[in-house]
């Protein structure tokens, strides 16, 4: 594909500006920062990568991970401000992600330790971490300020703090998994991953693609489920103090 | 002989800020062991606040309190609450039956509550037996009050915190609770300080009083004070309140 085909799929910002401008949907500016970003960021990636296959050196594997989890981070500490501490539990939860995702597959020699395999699948991985990240401290922030007097109901009853936050932590977890365990039982049928359909449209069997989706698939499972009660049990006992009070 | 009063909980000159207001003032006074306490006084005085202080919900930001004597801090804070029961207005339930709640206390010392346990603590509080299973949702407001008494009980505190009960309360389950107070009181020794908005009951029932007003303790003794109060604010607030 040239740059010039890619300019003509431009079309496909405006259809949309166009519609938020008539229906006074006021999405224009994030449509085209949102697009702007887009485009500068791929095209980075692009070079980065070209770069660094070309230079095939850990060093450069390793910094690029080291890239994607600094973005992660800062984009998902955000949504959990009022937790004490969070960026470094982010990193905590991504780091671990990482290397619990890479040790599998390359420990069990499923993929190879290449830079072609470890860095896209990285990028899916802590993408997808980021955000389940944001999904569970969105969802977790909410709980506890809507059943702060059932925390403390429980807490005046002498449980400890780990018992006064369960149903919260609990509903968390499980709300954030929603979306990725719903999305899995119609994922072929309804729409062709992404991954997938570049895979095929690049020209390779179908079958191959499958089965690299399929992977990547339980992998996100995984990631997913990690992600969640690490951050979850990182994060709740920072809402309370020595004296197991509920903070404010 | 020791002459000196047993005391169940004292405060030492205890402040609580929220942020930078000010919600109790410089509280110094005791409760008597064994006895009731009435705390009175008009709304957001610091009532609850002071509840939650002797539950180890929160803790002072100046000040001390000491329970049975010892510095409230010392105590291991799920062993202080299982002591100190206390019983909030809100009467917040879990979500589930009147059974489940009451056997959370017990749950969450890894205990059990049998049904005949539960069933004899609703008749207790005047409930009927086969409230058990419910749901707290389809209980009225004065029901849930005697629930969140049972369900306090269950814990077998040593002081018990109402906090104003019997306001959503009628007639006849007021003069249950009542009862049901001095029992606890007088079979199980329990040291019983009650928030009410009721003063010819804190006048009946109480031992003592304490009146608070504007988060300062204003005035405090036997209850009969209320009948002839010293502090002019005091006076303003009885006449208002009994008429
Ligand atoms: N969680 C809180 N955050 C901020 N302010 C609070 C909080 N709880 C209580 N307050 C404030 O502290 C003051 C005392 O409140 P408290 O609930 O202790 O009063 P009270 O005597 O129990 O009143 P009432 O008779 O209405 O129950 C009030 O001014 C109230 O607005
Ligand atoms: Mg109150």
């Amino acid at each position: 594909m040239s740059f010039l085909t890619l300019s003509l799929a431009l079309v496909f910002v405006l259809i949309p500006l166009f519609l938020s401008k008539t229906l006074k949907l006021g999405l224009e500016k994030d449509t085209i920062i949102a697009t702007i970003r887009s485009i500068i960021q791929l095209l980075a990636v692009g070079y980065v990568l070209t770069f660094v296959f070309a230079a095939d050196h850990f060093i450069y594997i390793l910094l690029m991970i080291i890239l994607m989890i600094t973005a992660a981070t800062h984009n998902a500490r955000k949504k959990g401000a009022t937790i004490r501490g969070i960026t470094w539990k982010l990193v905590i939860t991504f780091v671990f992600v990482e290397a619990l995702t890479q040790g599998i597959l390359i420990g069990f020699k499923i993929t190879p330790a290449e830079a072609q395999y470890i860095i896209p699948i990285s990028g899916m991985v802590i993408g997808n971490s980021m955000v389940l990240s944001i999904l569970f401290l969105n969802r977790f922030t909410a709980e506890i300020e809507s059943r702060r007097d059932e925390t403390e109901l429980i807490l005046s009853l002498g449980g400890t703090p780990k018992q006064a936050i369960h149903y919260s932590l609990i509903t968390a977890i499980k709300a954030s998994l929603i979306p990725i365990v719903e999305s899995q039982k119609t994922i072929g049928l309804v729409q062709l991953p992404g991954m997938m359909s570049g895979q095929i449209i690049a020209g390779a069997d179908p079958i191959q693609a499958v089965q690299f989706q399929l992977l990547i698939l339980f992998l996100l499972l995984t990631t997913a489920a990690v992600t969640s009660i690490m951050l979850g049990f990182l994060s709740y006992p920072t809402l309370f103090n020595t004296r197991m009070q509920l903070l404010k | 002989m020791n002459q000196q009063i047993d005391k169940a909980i004292e405060f030492s000159q205890v402040s609580y800020y929220d942020g930078s207001l000010q919600i109790l003032k410089n509280i110094t006074g005791f409760f008597r062991k064994g006895k009731i306490t009435t705390l009175v006084g008009p709304s957001g005085a610091g009532k609850t606040t002071l509840f939650r202080l002797c539950n180890g919900l929160i803790s002072p930001t100046q000040g001390n309190i000491t329970v049975n004597a010892k510095d409230i801090n010392q105590y291991d804070p799920t062993e202080l609450r299982r002591n100190v029961g206390l019983a909030l207005q809100s009467a917040t339930m879990l979500s589930g039956t009147v059974y489940d709640n009451l056997k959370l206390p017990r749950t969450l010392a890894g205990e059990m509550l049998t049904e005949e346990e539960a069933e004899i603590l609703l008749t207790k509080v005047g409930l009927d037996k086969d409230m058990l299973k419910r749901k707290v949702t389809d209980l009225s407001g004065g029901q849930r009050q005697k629930v969140s008494i049972a369900r306090t009980l269950v814990n077998r505190p040593e002081i018990l915190l109402l906090d104003e009960i019997t306001s959503s309360l009628d007639r006849v389950s007021r003069d249950d609770i009542e009862k049901l107070i001095e029992r606890i009181n007088k079979e199980f020794g329990v040291t019983i300080i009650w928030i009410t908005h009721n003063l010819n009951q804190a006048i009946q029932i109480g031992d003592d009083t304490w009146v608070m007003m504007k988060g300062e303790l204003v005035e405090y003794g036997p209850s009969s004070l209320l009948l002839e109060p010293k502090d002019q604010r005091v006076k303003q607030f009885v006449e208002g309140e009994i008429k």
